[in-house]
């Protein structure tokens, strides 16, 4: 294993709260990230916490899904992309050349804006994670790792009387939440949601929500989100990114109550993004 | 509230009107130009499925046949005395010509296999059936002329001419005009003779073949008239061996059956015993080779091209180049593999093994362009789902992107080896245009294929052949459709939708 690299307590606006209650889990210094000539994200450094929800907030285009994307180095599929900065997981750089992505893919699961189960079983879906990874040494540990999966997602009990129903003929809440299982399936320790219910409808939506609340106990969650109100609702901390610069960074009572910044301020009220 | 103008809502609804009208005009005309020639082609080479035989009673001596070695016997000489044998009055050398003419040269064939299948028939009496020419087999099928009977309901004297050749033929009464037309044949027990000359009162008649009496007088009832649609000149079928047809068909010698050696047969010099077997094997010969190179390469290609390689300017390069190589025209192909793999590598002529290969290097840009659209319409998302669950790029392209693709590659593939089956001009530079009548036995023998068997035939003069040509085609739609609602069972049977 490569040597914990550490860093100086981030001070940027302030230190929330909340990062003094738990340990760091994500840290990331100096981040850049260029899609050819676009400079996306520039200079960013944040401090996420585990067993807590972080939430992105900002306009369209402001860099918070890139930023997610680099944190399990899903932009390394994008060819023009390239990134710069350190980003460290519990002590582990992971652009370290003896990282090994697929590893840190398992370690860092994702949440997709549109569900995107497999066009396989539901069960399939789930038992795919844990099967290339090598989790179960037979059926009935397969079986069993599904079957908490989709309890821990909440949908063992729409779905355990049709595993080997397509993924892709459940509703649109119901996929997501599947996805939410297969990303669980491979016991991860951050879960990255990328606008995860702006596909869904309000009753979906709340679903997830409360879906999101519960995991929280065991998994380091950071969510990009469109709406302010889901932020206010499921996150413990938020962070608001303008023009691929993270401007304000704090727990999601205060920013929401009292931000420190203008543009926050002017964003969350809607008087612009 | 705007003010509608009727007029130009009129002219809107009139311009989609006629919109609507153009396309159904140009569906209805291709409609109409696809069921010409489907039904143009279908009803030409229907009567190559069938042919005639006439039965006839052999006994099979067991002194000329050994049972151990059936196969040997000269069947063909056994069928053509006991078809001599219907017509013992048939003498001279031009009339026996004329009279085996009407057998076909392998009509021994199924009374050889019916021996070799049961060698205890050998020593008995058999009724087997011969195989008519293609001659007669047009005659019987209705192609080179009709002919209609009519019975003689008048006294009708037949003496010889003075000093010439022929017959004259008068009638009871003197100077009464006989019933008769020129090129009219008058039949009757002992000898057939077709008028050549009408006077008054006295018809001028040549003999077909020997009259068995020179002087006779023929009662009412005792002849009839034969009167032909198409004069003898015009026809290959002579007037007499129509009459020898008409006497087997009279007494229910001539049976219509099947033409399974048209399925079983390799090609022949002969129309009736010709069969598309060899070229048929051929084509699956040509076509399994084609498919064993073209679809692994192909798929292999379009992955690391879509999936895998860097995107610089030597994929754009080699990108532009297959789609290049997709319109070239298939002659050239063909001259590449004679220039390469006959000339250089020294590959046998006219061998499946060579045509196959040219037939991939055709058919592998269609595959790879398909197989590369094909992998493109799988969604990113699936691909990104598979890295977030910790999947190797390699995994999630073989075990969620390929196999979703997979309908849409077997499509392009099956398309592009329905080109190559109907394909002609390549496979004639590599010599698999030649005359082959053994059906191919390996990759590696002469063959040829079934739409260069086609050339063949409508080049060859035998009318027969056109009908062979025609039933050639219809086996070769056929083919294609079978390959085309295949793809068509795939896409729609493994489709996914998300």
């Amino acid at each position: 294993m490569n040597a914990p690299v550490t860093f100086q307590t981030l001070i940027t606006p302030e230190k929330p709260r909340i990062m003094a209650e738990r340990p760091t889990k994500i840290a990331a210094r100096n981040v850049d990230v260029h899609y050819g000539e676009k400079h996306a994200i520039k200079g960013l450094s944040i401090d996420i916490p585990d067993r807590a929800v972080s939430a992105f907030i900002g306009p369209s285009g402001c860099g918070k899904s890139t930023f997610l994307r680099t944190i399990n180095r899903m932009n390394d599929t994008i060819p023009t992309c390239r990134v710069g900065g350190d980003i460290v997981i519990d002590g582990q750089d992971i652009h370290d050349p003896k990282l090994d992505v697929v590893q840190l893919r398992a370690r860092v699961g994702m949440v997709f804006q549109k569900p995107n189960p497999f066009p396989k079983s539901i069960f399939e879906n789930v038992a795919y994670g844990p099967r290339i990874h090598g989790f179960a040494r037979n059926k009935a540990e397969l079986d069993a790792i599904v079957e908490t999966s989709l309890r821990k997602a909440g949908l063992w009990d729409e779905v355990k009387d049709r595993l080997n129903h397509p993924g892709t003929g459940l509703s649109g809440g119901q996929q997501q939440r599947l996805c939410i299982a297969r990303a669980i399936a491979v016991n991860p320790e951050v879960i990255l949601m990328d606008e995860p219910c702006s596909a869904l409808d309000p009753i979906a939506t709340a679903r997830i929500e409360e879906l999101i609340d519960e995991l929280r106990q065991n998994y380091c969650i950071v969510i990009v989100t469109h709406s302010m109100q889901q932020a206010a609702r499921v996150s413990q901390l938020t962070a608001f990114f303008h023009l691929g610069t993270l401007v304000e960074y704090g727990d999601t009572d205060e920013m929401f109550t009292a931000p420190q910044e203008k543009r926050t301020q002017d964003y969350i009220t809607g008087r612009f993004g | 509230m705007t003010e509608i103008r009727r007029d130009f809502i009129a002219k809107r609804y009139a311009a989609e009107r006629r919109f609507r009208f153009y396309g159904a005009a140009a569906l209805a005309l291709t409609a109409l130009f696809l069921a010409i020639l489907l039904v143009d082609t279908v009803w030409k080479g229907l009567p190559a499925f069938t042919e005639h035989r006439v039965l006839l009673d052999v006994t099979l001596d067991a002194k000329e046949f050994d049972a151990a070695k059936p196969q040997a016997g000269d069947y063909d000489t056994l069928m053509k005395e006991a078809f001599r044998a219907e017509f013992p009055s048939v003498k001279g050398r031009v009339e026996k010509k004329a009279l085996n003419a009407l057998l076909s040269s392998g009509a021994g064939d199924d009374l050889r296999s019916m021996v070799i299948s049961d060698p205890s028939l050998i020593g008995q009496m058999v009724k087997a059936p011969a195989l008519l020419s293609d001659d007669s087999d047009l005659y019987l099928k209705g192609f080179q002329t009709e002919v209609s009977f009519a019975p003689g309901n008048a006294m009708l004297r037949v003496a010889p001419l003075d000093g010439e050749e022929g017959f004259l033929l008068t009638g009871d009464v003197a100077e009464q005009p006989l019933a008769l037309a020129v090129g009219q044949v008058v039949r009757f027990e002992g000898g057939a003779l077709r008028i050549a000359k009408l006077e008054s009162g006295h018809a001028v008649a040549e003999a077909l073949g020997k009259l068995e009496a020179d002087q006779l007088t023929l009662q009412p009832g005792q002849w009839d008239i034969a009167t032909f649609s198409v004069p003898e000149q015009d026809r290959r079928i002579k007037d007499q061996q129509v009459l020898w047809l008409e006497t087997l068909k009279a007494e229910g010698r001539i049976e219509q059956g099947f033409a399974w050696r048209f399925f079983t047969d390799g090609d022949s010099r002969e129309p009736e015993l010709a069969g598309i077997r060899g070229a048929l094997v051929g084509s699956l010969l040509t076509v399994a080779v084609a498919l064993v190179l073209a679809l692994p390469l192909g798929i292999a290609a379009a992955l690391y091209l879509e999936q895998f390689a860097p995107k610089n300017r030597w994929t754009d390069l080699i990108e532009v180049n297959i789609n290049n190589l997709a319109a070239v025209p298939s002659i050239i192909f063909g001259l590449l593999g004679l220039a390469v793999f006959l000339n250089f590598f020294g590959l046998p002529r006219s061998a499946p093994v060579v045509g196959g290969l040219v037939l991939a290097l055709l058919v592998l840009p269609t595959i790879i362009i398909a197989s590369r659209a094909a992998l493109k319409a799988v969604p990113p998302s699936i691909t990104e789902a598979a890295l977030g669950v910790g999947a190797s790029h390699q995994q999630a392209v073989f075990h969620h992107v390929l196999p979703l693709a997979l309908p849409g590659i077997m499509t392009g593939t099956i398309l592009g080896l329905a080109r190559a089956f109907g394909e002609t001009a390549p496979l004639l530079m590599i010599g698999m245009v030649a005359f082959i009548a053994d059906v191919p036995e390996g990759f590696t023998s002469a063959a040829t294929v079934l739409p260069v068997q086609v050339f063949l035939w409508s080049d060859l003069p035998e009318l027969a052949f056109q009908s062979k040509t025609a039933a050639a085609i219809i086996v070769l739609l056929v083919v294609l459709f079978i390959l085309n609602a295949a793809a068509i069972y795939l896409r729609k049977r493994f489709e996914r939708r998300w």
